[in-house]
């Protein structure tokens, strides 16, 4: 069962054609990886899907809902999450109180006034602290973080609310290969409860995690379909050769 | 002076809160000053306790939401009109009248503005709202200066003593503690609000508004809560102003006035509440003192204006910026103490933060 489909999205900007009639669909606990040289339109793709961007034409549909003109904090409540390309976490609250954070937007602004929501969801985001190995760092400033663990307490962040659909923008940039493995088993098993598109550089990263995978080229989608799939594409191949 | 304060080992200790110290000295200060000081002094303490709610408004908006305003002297100005008028036209000066007038025309004027500037479909730059609300506040000095009914240039002289009953409060004293009184309780109010789940959710906005975004909160509605409340604050400072100096005038509502709201939270240290407070005694008794002096006095504004000059460029994190360090400006909000945790929660197994 599709859990997303895009339909016919084109976005431009000025002269540029960032996005052109692009279409796909991802099916409900798969793992979805975006692919192509720069440029090719996969950052604006993904935040075309979480409302960074707003498409020109075409139509997103969500759940079997159209969320074309969403706001991006109704996508988010509708369990639609993204993890920038710059880590944006919160650098002068603590880890705990990043996640705190991540964790009470459902709450009225009553609920926040009164504090209600504050003793709610301690196992919570200690489970998820100790699951991405930020449990030592509890009561550390974000922004004192070294860039790996700030990337995975931004994925943390997006995790802990249990989203049915993650968008990750190139969640390994800037990592050891240490670190890109940890980050991989990370990952894995959310697989049993949500969907993600990925998009990476990192074609090793991308093959190992993923079950899908979508090559873009100037907008296009160039080839979709499973891994063996795509290696053995001659138009991802003529691409992959001659551009990137 | 940093290495002055961090060679105190009380400070060095982590659990220390400096911030909690300075409330309990600031208070204690406003409790004796009527008993030190002459009945002068004292109308001029008033003034700045009035004025600090003036400056704890501006704190709310930009030391907490991110909110750069320019504006909160139209506030300040309005409720000061509005009650001037109620005192002249109708004779109306109960201080609970008074009361309710400034905080309703704060709340009102500023829902307007935030109306306008906050509640769009995606949340405005920061230049935007300064702009906004720097020219809203400049449209409104030029407005009122203009217009005979309230005064023009001149402004509006109140001539009847605020009520309290029967009691009149005249400045002095009795308008003293009732303005320290004012302050105490604008100051827990705000001090609640920005230490609850409510203040990580601004903490958040200052910070990366956009995460907040994508984390599913809507932005505008947390700013514009914050301004309209921070706007009947400077509404409620504007009427007890305008009954305390028996006057209220266009440059109350202009620029210039907005600008001294800027200064006091820049000086003493935005994002503390505190901080502002301090900034305003600081300026406000530099600015007494140096205007006191004779050979100082065609020069002065431009000695204060280097001395903040100095402050804002070199610690632009203000005065308190010297003595408190990061976490504790920033605050935490979440509960990782096991010992409060115990209390609200039993269930809890504790092993795994140890």
């Amino acid at each position: 069962m599709n859990l997303l489909k895009i339909n016919s999205i084109s976005k431009k900007f000025g002269v540029l054609q960032a996005l052109n009639e692009v279409n796909i669909s991802i099916k409900k606990n798969t793992f979805h990886g975006l692919i192509g040289p720069n440029g090719s339109g996969k950052s604006t793709l993904l935040k075309t899907i979480a409302g960074a961007h707003y498409a020109d034409s075409g139509e997103i549909i969500f759940k079997n809902s159209n969320i074309t003109n969403n706001s991006p904090e109704l996508r988010s409540q509708k369990g639609l999450n993204l993890k920038f390309q710059i880590t944006a976490i919160l650098p002068q609250l603590t880890v705990y109180d990043n996640l705190l954070l991540a964790l009470q937007t459902n709450h009225s602004i009553w609920e926040l006034i009164s504090s209600k929501s504050k003793y709610l969801y301690y196992e919570k985001i200690i489970e998820v602290l100790e699951n991405f190995k930020l449990i030592k760092k509890v009561d550390t400033l974000a922004g004192e973080l070294s860039h790996g663990l700030q990337q995975w307490l931004e994925i943390a962040m997006v995790v802990v609310k249990k989203p049915e659909l993650l968008l990750l923008d190139e969640p390994t940039a800037g990592m050891s290969p240490q670190e890109r493995q940890v980050t991989g088993e990370l990952l894995v098993p959310l697989k049993s409860y949500c969907s993600l598109i990925i998009v990476e550089h990192d074609l090793d990263f991308i093959k190992d995690i993923c079950d899908y995978i979508t090559v873009l080229d100037q907008g296009k989608v160039l080839e979709t379909g499973s891994i063996e799939k795509i290696r053995t594409s001659k138009k991802v191949q003529e691409v992959y050769t001659t551009r990137v | 002076m940093r290495k002055f304060f961090t060679n105190i080992d009380i400070i060095n200790n982590k659990n220390f809160k400096v911030i909690p110290l300075i409330e309990i000295l600031f208070l204690m200060f406003l409790i004796v000053i009527p008993l030190l000081v002459n009945d002068f002094l004292t109308i001029i303490f008033t003034r700045m306790l009035i004025l600090s709610i003036f400056a704890l408004s501006f704190d709310l908006c930009w030391g907490y939401a991110g909110i750069l305003t320019f504006g909160q002297s139209l506030f300040f100005g309005i409720a000061g009109y509005v009650t001037a008028l109620f005192a002249n036209k109708l004779g109306f000066v109960q201080l609970w009248g008074v009361f309710l007038i400034g905080i309703s025309i704060g709340f009102l004027s500023s829902f307007l503005v935030a109306w306008f500037l906050l509640l769009g479909k995606k949340t405005p730059q920061l230049i935007f709202i300064a702009l906004g609300t720097l020219t809203t506040a400049y449209a409104a000095e030029r407005l009122v200066s203009g217009w005979y009914w309230v005064g023009g240039g001149n402004g509006l002289s109140i001539f009847e003593f605020l009520k309290f009953g029967n009691y009149e409060l005249e400045p002095g004293v009795s308008f003293y503690y009732l303005a320290t009184f004012f302050l105490i309780v604008v100051y827990l109010l705000c001090k609640y609000l920005v230490k609850s789940q409510f203040g990580l959710v601004l903490a958040g906005i200052r910070q990366n508004e956009n995460r907040l975004s994508y984390l599913g909160y809507k932005v505008q509605i947390y700013k514009a809560i914050v301004f309209c409340f921070s706007g009947s604050l400077a509404g409620l400072a504007g009427a007890l102003y305008a009954h305390h100096e028996g006057f209220i005038g266009p440059g109350n509502m202009g620029i210039v006035a907005s600008t001294y709201a800027v200064l006091y939270g820049l000086f003493g240290g935005v994002g503390t509440l505190i901080g502002p407070v301090l900034g305003v005694f600081f300026i406000e008794g530099i600015k007494f003192k140096l205007s006191d002096i004779d050979a100082l006095k065609s020069y002065w504004p431009i000695l204060l204006g280097i001395i903040l000059l100095l402050v804002v460029v070199y610690k632009p994190s203000g005065l308190l910026g010297f003595i408190i360090n990061d976490k504790e400006r920033f605050g935490k909000f979440g509960v990782i103490n096991i010992k409060s945790l115990k209390k609200f929660k039993n269930k809890i197994t504790f092993k795994r933060l140890s």
